[in-house]
């Protein structure tokens, strides 16, 4: 193929939008794996069932997916609180939460694929907005509306939430909550119901992620699987539980992924994201940003 | 019981099983039946790992896919050698194949076990939590890359045409029969090696990463060594337990091949069974491939899929020993009553 400037930014410029909207989808994960040390394998599932959700009310009442996903955003919230209800009883306060709890997500997740399988099929879904089939054209350059606003969504929930958890009582109560819960009790704070809250906001930008997700592209139940790899090598060479350290890994991964759909292929694009995890972890398990 | 006796033991189980099975008289009790020995070999040789030392392998489809894939190229490389190999070793080739099920069984469990111990020195170093993870994502890489091998298939999948019968002495075997009994060995040999570890020096090694690996590694205990040889045993059998697969089915692509319910099934089976005995997963898989075998008759196969899901997440809440592990409560708590 040959190499010209035109295509080699191009590929740049959807990787920078593609990886803003992985850091999106990784923020979940940052949070849940990262600062609470729960091994959420089944986040993709939940940004799955976003876009389901998504596509369900976009398909009868024709609202904006991504108007929809911030109307679920508290639901989702409320199934955080839940599945982290039951995690806790059920795995952290018995002390079994390594091999039992991994195995509870991973059934959760093939549970939540098996049903959406059932009700919705193996067909690709996707979702109707006005804005999905234009793009700004610069000259030889194009940047698609249905990439640009997944980014610009995620940046400005990636920035909420590092206010949140930076400038907040509770949020910084939750980056401390993995390193010392003790000392979070002697600061008059319940150790439990910070990681339910923190848990509950991390299913919450499923909903978000969800939505940006059918907007970019269609999707189908077994998508999700594709993410888990992507969403723990963002989030281990971002360096666990930091948020600006996701967004810079996830622009990486997204411009690297770019660049190998733009010359390689696109069915080479998964393998990518598992080349970044494993040199990862042979080479700096504590990440870019890591403390 | 002293361990060659188990093995013939076991064995015999085996084969009056397989002789109870011809006298029906119908051949869909060995299709059945060889997915449920499948599932003894994927679920025990899980266990080796996850149940021995707690290290979650969630990319058993990897694994087996490798052994069947293996399979499926060597098959390739069979029908034509003189089209993908070089001169110099033509000749050689051309004497060894057509490999015979079990030569392919060997080759795979080699394979298997190299990629397991590979992905295990890697990962294996850092957090429980790690490995876990690029076992997952090991199974989404090797399906992009045998997507893109043109050699097996890629995408549009190989068909695999198994002989008709297979010639063993004089005696003539159908190839089904041949299939199940292959298995039947396999599975045999799979729970002897669970239970040989189980009761040796790596056993109690194992046992103590599980408890406590820091302390372990204090008290002297190669944590890194033995995780490297559960891992290497356990990739090698679950690579076995693939290798004859596309001589089952006829046809494989990498949807069949990396399907997530080999996963799912092979940590649902110890987990349901009970995770600390070679007898747990052997219960989990027996219990829950033949009700797979029955839902999916009855129901659908998408439904069966759903039941290990529902099932394994109600028993890692509510009955996290497994069977075996409440069973042997009950009968402990019985002594103590007794007494």
């Amino acid at each position: 193929m040959d190499f010209t400037v035109e295509l080699f930014i191009n590929a740049i410029v959807a990787g920078l939008l593609l990886g803003g909207f992985y850091a999106a989808v990784t923020a979940g994960i940052s949070i849940s794996f990262g600062m609470l040390d729960i091994v959420n394998i089944a986040h993709p599932a939940f940004i799955i069932l976003g876009s389901y959700i998504a596509y369900i009310i976009n398909q009868t009442f024709g609202i904006d997916p991504i108007l929809i996903s911030i109307v679920v955003l508290p639901a989702f919230y409320f199934l955080g609180s839940a599945v982290y209800q039951v995690y806790h009883v059920s795995f952290e306060r018995r002390g079994q939460d390594a091999l039992r709890g991994l195995a509870f997500f991973f059934g959760l997740l093939f549970v939540t694929e098996v049903m959406l399988i059932l009700v919705f099929g193996v067909d690709y879904r996707y979702v109707k907005a006005d804005y999905i089939d234009y793009a700004y054209r610069f000259g030889p350059f194009s940047i698609p509306m249905r990439m640009l606003i997944p980014c610009v969504l995620s940046l400005l929930m990636l920035a909420l939430l590092q206010v949140f958890l930076t400038r907040t009582f509770t949020g910084r109560a939750i980056m401390a909550v993995s390193q010392d819960q003790l000392a979070l009790r002697l600061m008059a704070a319940d150790p439990v119901r910070i990681k339910r809250i923190a848990f509950s906001i991390s299913i919450a930008t499923a909903a978000l992620a969800g939505a940006c997700l059918i907007v970019i592209q269609p999707v189908e139940p077994a998508v999700g699987r594709e993410y888990i790899g992507r969403v723990f090598a963002i989030c281990v060479l971002g360096g666990l539980g930091s948020l600006p350290g996701t967004l810079i890994a996830a622009m990486l991964l997204g411009i690297v992924e770019s660049l190998t759909a733009t010359y390689y292929g696109p069915s080479w694009a998964p393998a990518v994201a598992f080349g970044f995890l494993l040199l990862t972890l042979a080479f700096r398990p504590s990440g870019l940003l890591g403390r | 019981m002293r361990l060659p006796v188990f093995f013939l033991i076991a064995l015999a189980v085996g084969l009056v099983a397989f002789g109870l099975a011809l006298t029906f008289g119908n051949d869909y009790v060995f299709y059945a039946g060889y997915v449920v020995l499948q599932f003894i070999v994927l679920a025990t040789a899980w266990n080796i790992l996850g149940g021995y030392c707690g290290y979650v392998n969630f990319g058993s489809a990897a694994f087996f896919a490798i052994g069947a894939y293996s399979t499926v190229a060597l098959h390739k490389l069979a029908t034509s050698p003189a089209r993908y190999l070089p001169d110099g070793i033509l000749p050689f080739a051309e004497a060894i194949f057509p490999l015979s099920v079990p030569t392919l069984v060997v080759i795979a469990g080699l394979v298997a076990g190299v990629v397991g111990l590979g992905t295990g020195y890697l990962t294996l170093r850092l957090r429980g939590a790690f490995f876990a993870i690029a076992t997952l994502a090991l199974a989404v890489v090797l399906q992009t890359l045998v997507l893109n091998w043109s050699f097996v298939g890629g995408a549009r999948g190989a068909y695999i045409i198994a002989p008709q019968s297979v010639a063993i002495g004089a005696y003539e075997l159908r190839y089904i029969h041949y299939l199940a009994l292959t298995m039947i060995v396999l599975s045999v040999l799979a729970v002897t090696i669970a239970r040989l570890i189980e009761r040796s020096r790596l056993g109690y090694g194992f046992a103590t990463i599980r408890d406590d690996e820091i302390a372990a590694e204090a008290c002297g205990v190669p944590t890194l060594r033995l995780k490297l040889i559960a891992t290497t045993i356990s990739g090698a059998l679950m690579g076995m337990a693939g290798a004859p697969f596309p001589y089952y089915i006829g046809y494989v692509d990498p949807g069949t091949a990396f399907g997530l319910s080999y996963g799912v099934n092979s940590i649902a089976m110890p987990m349901i069974g009970g995770t600390t005995s070679w007898i747990g997963p052997l219960i989990g898989a027996i219990l829950l491939g033949t009700l797979q075998q029955i839902a999916t008759v009855t129901i659908s196969s998408a439904a069966n899929l759903l039941i290990v899901g529902l099932l394994l997440v109600a028993f890692v809440i509510i009955a996290p020993k497994g069977i075996v592990g409440h069973v042997q409560d009950y009968f402990r708590n019985r002594k103590k009553e007794a007494q």
